[in-house]
């Protein structure tokens, strides 16, 4: 382990918050779309991020002490289990027999949270890298 | 009459600054799993690691003897370090023990005595260099 491995944990955790900003971004954008049936209705999307070590321990890789075993990853995107919004439209083209259409279970306003907790966190990881290069640059002014 | 080896020169600076190095890979490990449901955070005594680091023998490790054994160490250039969990403050509902706020001012804490161990590692060498120079 050293310092650059400190880059490498920063930049997964970079990586795994825009994916998640990314989802945000695609709920946001669904909010209001509207489909005819409850199956094709947009659902909101969430990643589900793991530890390096646990999947690497899944996949039986985990290999003690390497790098390797260090970091964040997004181990798959789940659909929202939400109930989605019907509503009685009869005039809508999308409309079904009974004249129902069937809305996202997008909800913005926890969206909203989600997408500055994402930041928040982006954030973090980019101080930590800030630190970790003032700290390598010390090291490299040793004995000067 | 003793041989001039880095290691005496250099006394315990060398080893903190080594262990501060892996600590932070630690800490950092901890931040960027923030958000990560049943992640558990981790950390090191930092003091019985340099006493273990000092004394050049390495502290009992527990030994994995199956790959899905959890990582209980970190090993590199012989030091090594049981890595232990961290206690939460506040339990939270997705089982992770991350807090933060906490991590970062560890790992900011972290990186400021990395400053001050690398200090006093370059005070050795500049007198190392004085001493060499003999003006």
């Amino acid at each position: 382990m050293s310092l650059g491995n400190v880059f490498d944990i920063a930049a997964m955790g970079m990586s795994a918050q825009t994916i998640r900003l990314n989802t945000t971004a695609s709920n946001m954008a669904n909010a209001e779309t509207s489909a005819s049936s409850e199956a094709e209705a947009y659902k909101a999307l969430r990643p589900v991020f793991v530890s390096s070590s646990e999947k690497n321990a899944a996949n039986g890789l985990l290999n003690g002490s390497s790098p390797a075993d260090f970091g964040v990853m997004v181990r798959e995107i789940v659909e929202s289990q939400a109930p989605v919004n019907k509503a009685y439209e009869p005039n809508n083209p999308q409309a079904n027999e009974e004249g129902y259409v069937f809305y996202s279970n997008v909800n913005s306003i926890e969206e909203m949270a989600d997408m500055i907790s994402a930041s928040r966190s982006f954030q973090m990881n980019v101080e930590m890298m800030n630190t970790t290069k003032s700290m390598m640059q010390r090291l490299l002014s040793m004995g000067q | 009459m003793t041989a001039i080896n880095f290691a005496n020169a250099l006394g315990v600076h060398e080893r903190a600054l080594h262990l501060r190095t892996e600590r932070s890979a630690v800490l950092a490990n901890n931040l960027a799993n923030s958000e990560t449901p049943g992640y558990k955070a981790r950390d090191f005594d930092f003091r019985a690691a340099l006493q273990a680091a000092k004394s050049d023998k390495n502290a009992m490790n527990m030994s994995r003897t199956h790959k899905g054994h959890i990582i209980s160490t970190v090993k590199s250039e012989g030091v090594s370090v049981d890595l232990a969990y961290r206690v939460p403050l506040q339990a939270s509902i997705d089982g992770n023990t991350v807090d933060a706020q906490m991590e970062s001012a560890a790992f900011a804490r972290n990186a400021l005595e990395f400053g001050s161990s690398f200090r006093f590692l370059n005070g050795r060498f500049s007198s190392l260099g004085k001493a060499l120079s003999g003006n």
